[in-house]
């Protein structure tokens, strides 16, 4: 009680002993607070897309020789447990010019090659695609008929914004009817740049064989075992010769995007708190050597050392906690406002709650000199010239 | 019982170490006896400050024998020493010591503090004794906007908070003018009649006069 006495004499003083500490500990829970924000929303994309996707290919050494997923794949992973969808994907190896209308213009840009994807119909629900339009369906992929859809870039370079008169796209002389753009995925962000068509059509019109991979939609969490499971459902006899790869996953991508961020923040805002610390012991050493004469009225008084050591080091404390709430409240105000600017949704973890008794603990390390020297005056010396 | 001096010293020597060693106190025998209002003067550097001291228990004798209240201090430890000046020690200082940001009842009730005695006991003391220095109009005031003579007798009520047995005066009139150092100086009288024991440092005589008895300090020897 005493000490808070003491603490509350010099508002002023107070206030600056106690801005050193307050800033430290702000850019800390700042920073803290601000990564785990971050954190949650790179891992909330990435649980959204790729912590979800599982891809099956051909093993290299079989895809020199030739081979290709078997048939039923698309079916056989479909039927696991935790898959969500799947489906095929193969981008042709072709090289032709695409265009609208056959125009011959000496002077224009020349026709862009954009890629051409044979896919199955199950691929858009796989990739989670956004589609203008409609995506082709069971009966256009059966009859090989001949439609396709543009990625959204593909369709901007082609100059089609417009699906309502059917427009066209030749593929080297091939013509296809759009009936869809893709406008956005979740994943396989390249199919944003091509041309998709149904697999049989590709079969009929550019030598497609066998699809090349494919995009596995999985529930959340379960990538790693469907990525253990997909080669044996595919191929029991041969699983060695498909490959199936998961993302890395949610917690070490979280904490390695973390540690980049926060290192240097966080060694900056220990080194402020250091100075706070010692901007601290520097106030109440000086605020000892003020005192002189009280401290000596208190050992006449009958004050033992320890009660002024007690004294000073509650009164430093107290100053660290005050710091500390101080702190702790402009860091989560702070990482409140950036959360807040980028539409971020911010996370606060219960240990930050702890700051402020840091900031009591650094008040105590810090008093802990001063009040020895507090508790080390000789009263004699302590009255003499006062 | 009754007859128990408060204080008494027997053969009390003191000295500083140094090149050579200063000797502030030599072979002191000096009893104060209940009731008794005693004055040590002397010129300054005769030693009065040390005898303050050894009798505030703030600093040890190196020699010779302390008994206050009957009680050996000479063997009590530094704990055992700070009890001893809670209960049965009451200082006055020359600067009075009243601490800026308390008001005068807050400060008068910081006696007897580390006595253990609770805060409303304290305030009840402090009020009682305010009253009876004539302060009682005060309780509120800053010491900063007290006179010279109302500060110190606020540090006296201060001192009696805890009902000492004897009050160690130092040089109390030492910052007031005449008229405040009148005020306080027959504040002790009356505290004498009630028979409250004093013992005053003073190099001034006419201050010393108000005492019923008077030793002087040379030297770090006494002369009678």
């Amino acid at each position: 009680m005493e000490a808070l006495v003491g603490v509350s004499a010099r508002p002023g003083r107070l206030l600056l002993t106690t801005v050193g500490e307050a800033l430290g500990l702000a850019a800390l829970v700042a920073t803290v607070s601000l990564t785990t924000t971050a954190g949650a929303q790179v891992s909330k994309n990435f649980d959204a897309a790729a912590a979800r996707q599982v891809t099956v290919q051909v093993a290299p050494d079989r895809a020199q020789l030739g081979a290709t997923l078997p048939r039923h794949a698309e079916q056989r992973v479909t039927d696991l447990q935790g898959v969500d969808a799947a489906g095929t994907l193969t981008r042709l190896a072709l090289q032709r010019p695409s265009h609208t209308a056959p125009v011959t213009d000496p002077h224009g840009l020349p026709n862009p090659v954009l890629p051409i994807f044979a896919a199955s119909v199950g691929l858009f629900d796989a990739v989670d695609a956004k589609v203008t339009g409609r995506t082709f369906d069971a009966g256009h992929a059966a009859r090989g008929d001949r439609v396709a859809l543009l990625g959204v870039d593909a369709a901007e370079r082609l100059g089609i914004h417009d699906l309502s008169f059917g427009p066209a796209v030749f593929v080297g002389d091939q013509a296809l009817t759009v009936v869809g753009i893709v406008d956005d995925v979740s994943r396989n962000g390249e199919l944003l740049d091509g041309i998709i068509v149904p697999e049989k059509t590709a079969a009929g019109l550019f030598g497609w064989r066998g699809a090349a991979s494919l995009v596995v939609e999985v529930a959340p969490n379960a990538a790693d075992v469907i990525a253990r499971q997909a080669p044996l459902a595919i191929a029991p006899g041969d699983p060695a010769s498909l490959e199936a790869t998961a993302p890395p996953t949610d917690t070490t991508l979280r904490s390695s995007v973390q540690k980049d961020v926060s290192a240097l923040l966080l060694v900056l805002g220990i080194v402020t708190l250091a100075a706070g610390g010692f901007g601290i012991a520097n106030s109440m050493l000086l605020s000892v050597m003020e005192r002189v004469g009280e401290i000596g009225l208190r050992r006449c008084l009958g004050a033992t050392r320890s009660d002024l050591m007690t004294q000073f080091l509650v009164e430093s404390a107290a100053i660290g906690l005050l710091g500390g709430i101080v702190g702790t409240s402009l860091g989560l105000v702070t990482s409140m406002a950036v959360a807040l600017t980028r539409d971020w949704t911010p996370v606060v973890t219960p240990e930050l709650l702890a700051a402020p008794l840091a900031g009591l603990v650094l008040g105590a390390l810090a008093g802990a000199f001063p009040a020895w020297r507090a508790g080390s005056l000789e009263p004699a010396e302590a009255m003499r010239g006062l | 019982m009754s007859a128990q001096p408060v204080i008494e010293l027997v053969g009390i020597g003191r000295s500083f170490p140094g090149d050579p060693p200063v000797e502030a106190l030599r072979d002191i025998d000096l009893v104060v006896a209940q009731g008794e209002f005693l004055a040590v003067v002397g010129p300054s550097g005769s030693g009065k400050s040390t005898l303050l001291n050894v009798l505030g228990l703030l600093v040890d004798p190196t020699s010779g024998v302390y008994r206050l209240d009957g009680i050996d201090t000479g063997v009590a430890r530094q704990r055992r020493l700070a009890a001893l000046r809670a209960s049965r020690l009451g200082f006055v200082f020359q600067s009075f010591h009243l601490l800026p940001h308390l008001t005068v009842l807050e400060n008068t009730a910081l006696g007897g503090i580390y006595l253990g005695l609770p805060q409303r006991e304290r305030v009840r003391r402090a009020t009682v004794l305010l009253e009876r220095v004539g302060l009682d109009h005060r309780l509120e005031a800053r010491p900063a906007t007290l006179s010279g003579g109302e500060r110190q007798r606020a540090a006296i009520a201060r001192a009696l908070v805890a009902e000492p047995s004897v009050l160690l005066a130092d040089e109390p009139t030492g910052n007031l003018d005449t008229a405040n150092a009148v005020s306080v100086l027959s504040l002790f009288d009356d505290l004498h009649r009630e028979g409250v024991t004093i013992a005053m440092i003073t190099h001034d005589p006419t201050v010393a006069a108000h005492a019923t008895r008077q030793v002087q300090i040379v030297d770090g020897r006494i002369r009678s």
